[in-house]
């Protein structure tokens, strides 16, 4: 640049500007005219109700508190209020307070909420510049969410696992758990808007738990988990997580692995002595509770901490249920029972072992001794699916064979396994099978075949538990129905014949399954195990009480809201109950209710006084 | 015996820069003292922000100056990153220069605009201000807004540039530099205005570097000082420019400093374009936004703003929110120890065009 030109200055070079007097103005003649609006636009906002979900990180978000949640009467149309894994509320937006930032789009982890490239509005009103955005408000959209570049972290950290040659020689452990990196940053990941909790049957205070486990207050983390659940590291290992089925992140990355971070948290410390809610003076009141499984051990360990002495009966050699006798050890192994078993007993809770409820004590004594009595039996006998041949000894009971494995050490095991089933169990035992047969013949020459009603899409077992077992060399057969068991000439069993399922669900969705009755295959084995459910035996319940007990339509125990049964003083919980989805989590819950309702039975509160 | 009066300039005046008030006492109509009165505009940015998550003050900082706001954005994103340790992408880096002098060069058309009101020239700030909207823009198309983009975020950038933005830049260069000639020949090669400015409200070489002036103050007092060449930020220092500098220091020479930047802020933009990598990520993945815990320490991030250097002090204690941001805008101290001391002596009507040629921006003194 030429200063000097400047410097001089001129009278005439003004003068020049003359011409923009015959050029055309820059600006449009609106409304006649209007300028494009660019594409990222950030305007007025755009919701899709019906995809939303009500968790409201919109509103925790915004940096202006432009946005409170409405309730669903309040929004101005109809949406779907008992959405799984959802809040019955909406984002509403107040416009004397939005600054257009557009945080909330980018936080949005169902992607529902847009911006639209619409920004006049106009109102005499000062109350109407607050308003629910709604689709058919007809914007169009302008700025939206991008996978790329957002402030979610939509990637979950990997888990490390066993590799499947090496865990099927042993019964290892084959989930090595987080390292103190990994858990912080899947911790990290929380946005804390608790939509998991409604997903937990025993509502954990996950949000809180993940922010201590981030915060690396292990102590203070297993606190929050052990106020509703009391085997926060078993079920950091077997839990169904229905949390992780509900987490926020599913809609558009991966959901956070909240079981995995409750098992980090419970890893971490060696006992719960410091952690444990605090106990109540004593009452001097008595329970009794028929069963070492997850729900009574929730049922004693909260009445101890309610002060009341608590007796645990179990007619196995240890406390547990399905957990002791059923989980296999690689999923689940023992010193994790043994520590949270004996934090339960820590607090007071006297355990007998081998002490079957109508043989060795009488049940109508239970309820003379003790003020309350709660039973949480479970499902502890195998289903027989009544198949042609089944009494032959080599055709066996997944619950039987599970317990053989795991307590008793049974580790032989034949060369052609078949399995029936395609629940978790069926699982279990067919991954069971594969490590046995690995041990006893390095897997050459070994079959493990498994058979279920269900096609692969609605196959009743968790997806992990399918790729898990998959991966160790289990061959499937779904959409297969056994029809009989076929024998050799010398007794023995040549294998499974079954049949092509046409339907398993009928048009009123009920379990009703049918058949091509001519196509039919064999599948090839000598041994055969049964895994389509559980069954229980209320044998020890004398028949007046029995005549008094009732049931739901279901065939199960039919109780109140807070766990009693149908006989005063009497509680249940736990698989034997409908409110029961049949996993740990549930009867966790179910026996921390009855807790509640047998504290209140002896406080004099109860239903019927 | 001479009577002297008090007299408010602002707040609701149109030869001041916005929200903020000057008391001056004069003498006839010589200025005999000066006072700068603020407090108009005060919304405690820097309190607010020690209240929010990190990513919420995003939506706060632009605010700090309307004309440009990116200073805040790049400066503020520049302490997290520093606290963090974060290296941003090649692309964005390139990205945050072309965004940061776009914002510059449309801060020096509006200034035009407003200077030459001050000086009764009304044509210019027409043209200047219309000239400025398509600067907005081009804004608007890569992030959703005209005024305050929040657009810089810490770890790079919030979207990469929509496809043939450059282009679309690029003509906008072209067309400036056109419009260039014809600014020139209607107000900065014209008479009235040498007139008018030529020894008017001088600061000298000692009392810019005594005074602590920054900025287009310190190139017209002769001090080639610049915060992008000092001390490279975004992708400066892959960028070839010069620092300009006049000699005079008065309120011409000034104008003219900023007419100069404008030019070389076009000419830093096309050079980034053409040297900024194609493809490529523009943003450092960063922590959720609610659990986004900067490790403690403290830290001083500037950049060049139209005038000055701006900077922001930051402190963390380790938590997901500021402990403290402090605001180092060079309004301020243009504003309470350079005009206080320049307006003495001089005439009531210079008053207005010495506050703009100092280029004082109130939301800088007040935050």
């Amino acid at each position: 640049m030429n200063i000097k030109e400047y410097e001089k200055g001129s009278f005439l070079k003004p003068l020049t500007s003359v011409k923009y007097l015959f050029k055309k103005p820059h600006t449009l003649r609106y409304p006649k005219e209007t300028k494009p609006v660019a594409d990222r636009f950030r305007g007025l906002h755009i919701n899709d109700v019906d995809k939303c979900i009500g968790c409201g990180n919109c509103r925790d978000i915004c940096p202006c508190a432009a946005i409170t949640m409405e309730k669903a009467s309040k929004i101005g149309r109809p949406i779907e209020i008992d959405k799984k894994g959802a809040n019955p509320v909406r984002p509403k937006i107040d416009y004397g307070r939005c600054s257009f930032c557009a945080l909330c789009v980018e936080m949005c982890p169902t992607g529902s909420l847009k911006m639209s490239k619409d920004l006049i509005y106009t109102s005499p009103d000062a109350e109407a510049f607050a308003w629910v955005p709604l689709e058919e408000q007809g914007r169009e959209p302008g700025f939206i969410q991008d996978n790329e570049i957002t402030p979610l972290m939509l990637e979950a950290q990997e888990m490390e696992e066993l590799e499947p040659e090496v865990r099927k020689r042993s019964f290892e452990e084959m989930i090595l758990g987080f390292s103190e990196e990994q858990a912080r940053k899947e911790a990290m990941r929380c946005l804390g808007c608790g939509i998991c909790m409604q997903g937990c049957p025993a509502h954990m205070k996950i949000p809180e738990y993940i922010q201590a486990i981030f915060d690396g207050d292990h102590k203070k983390s297993v606190k929050y988990m052990l106020e509703d659940n009391v085997l926060p590291g078993i079920c950091g290992r077997i839990c169904t997580h229905r949390c992780q089925d509900d987490c926020v992140y599913q809609y558009r990355g991966a959901p956070i692995h909240i079981m995995w971070l409750k098992r980090y948290a419970t890893d971490q410390l060696e006992d719960y002595k410091d952690v444990n809610i605090e106990k109540m003076p004593a009452t001097g009141k008595k329970v009794a509770i028929i069963g070492g499984g997850p729900s009574g051990l929730s049922a004693a360990y909260h009445l101890s901490t309610m002060g009341h002495s608590v007796t645990i009966f179990e007619q196995k050699n240890r406390a547990g249920g399905a957990l002791a006798t059923g989980i296999p050890l690689y999923r689940l192994p023992i010193y994790e029972l043994d520590k949270e078993i004996g934090n339960i007993e820590s607090m007071g809770v006297e355990i007998k072992t081998n002490v079957k409820v109508g043989e060795d004590v009488k049940f109508e004594d239970l309820l003379k001794e003790f003020d309350a009595v709660y039973i949480g039996i479970g499902l502890s006998y195998g289903r027989s699916i009544n198949l042609k041949g089944e009494e032959h000894p080599d055709v066996v009971q997944a619950i039987d064979f599970l317990r053989q494995v795991k307590v008793e050490g049974r580790r032989d095991i034949t060369k052609h396994v078949i399995v029936i089933g395609g629940g978790n169990v069926a699982m279990d035992v067919a991954r069971t099978v594969a490590r046995l047969q690995e041990i006893n013949y390095q897997s050459k020459d070994t079959t493990v075949e498994t058979v279920s009603l269900e096609d692969w899409d609605i196959m009743p077992a968790s997806q992990e538990e399918i790729d898990g077992a998959l991966e160790e060399g289990v061959i499937f057969n779904p959409a297969w129905g056994p029809n009989q068991v076929i024998f050799n000439e010398d007794g023995s069993i040549k294998g499974l014949e079954v049949k092509k399922v046409k339907y398993v669900f009928d048009e009123n969705h009920r379990f009703n399954p049918a058949f091509y009755e001519d196509q039919k295959k064999i599948i090839y084995g000598d041994y055969i195990i049964e895994s389509v459910g559980q069954m229980y035996n209320f044998s020890f319940i004398p028949k007046e009480l029995m005549e008094q007990l009732k049931f739901t339509p279901r065939r199960k125990v039919w109780v109140d809201e807070y766990g009693e049964t149908s006989i005063p003083g009497v509680f249940a919980g736990g698989d034997i109950v409908e409110t029961s989805k049949g996993d740990a989590i549930s009867a966790i819950a179910n026996g921390h209710r009855a807790a509640i309702g047998i504290d209140r039975f002896l406080h004099g509160k109860s239903r019927r006084g | 015996m001479s009577k002297s009066y008090e007299l408010f300039i602002g707040p609701n005046h149109p030869g001041i820069p916005g929200n903020f008030s000057l008391k001056i006492e004069l003498e006839g109509d010589t200025v005999i003292s000066a006072k700068g009165d603020p407090g108009y505009l005060h919304r405690a940015f820097e309190k607010a922000m020690e209240g929010r998550y990190y990513i919420q003050n995003l939506a706060l900082i632009p605010r700090i100056c309307v004309p440009e706001p990116d200073i805040n954005e790049a400066a503020y994103a520049m302490a997290v990153e520093d606290l963090m340790g974060v290296e941003i992408p090649e692309r964005a880096k390139y990205i945050r220069t072309i965004v940061l002098e776009l914002a510059r060069a449309a801060n020096y058309t509006f200034w035009m605009g407003g200077f030459a009101g001050t000086l009764g020239l009304y044509t210019l700030a027409q043209w200047s201000f219309g000239d400025r909207d398509y600067a907005l823009d081009l804004f608007a198309e890569i992030c959703g807004a005209r005024v305050y983009h929040m657009y810089i975020w810490p770890g790079g950038v919030r979207r990469d540039l929509p496809p043939g933005w450059e282009d679309k830049l690029l003509g906008y260069v072209k067309y400036m530099k056109e419009r260039l000639i014809d600014y020139d020949n209607i107000f900065f090669k014209n008479v009235m205005f040498k007139y008018r400015t030529k020894g008017i409200a001088v600061v000298t070489k000692e009392q810019a570097i005594e005074w602590g002036a920054t900025g287009p103050i310190l190139k017209a007092a002769g001090v080639a000082q610049d915060v992008r060449k000092d001390d490279p930020y975004a992708a400066y220092e892959y960028l070839d420019f010069e620092i300009p500098t006049l000699t005079d220091g008065d309120s011409w020479s000034r104008a003219m400093i900023r007419r100069w930047e404008l030019e070389n802020s076009l000419n830093i933009i096309e050079q980034a374009v053409k040297k900024m990598p194609k493809k490529g990520p523009v943003w450092e993945k960063m922590p959720n936004p609610l659990k986004w815990y900067v490790p403690e320490g403290e830290t001083y991030a500037k950049v060049e703003s139209a005038r000055g250097e701006h900077g922001f002090y930051m402190v963390s204690d380790g938590t997901g929110k500021p402990y403290r941001v402090a605001v180092r805008g060079a309004s301020h101290t243009h504003m309470f120890t350079i005009a206080e001391k320049v307006l003495i002596g001089q005439r009531l009507a210079d008053v207005s065009h010495i506050l703009v040629s100092l280029d004082v921006c109130p939301p800088e003194i007040d935050r």
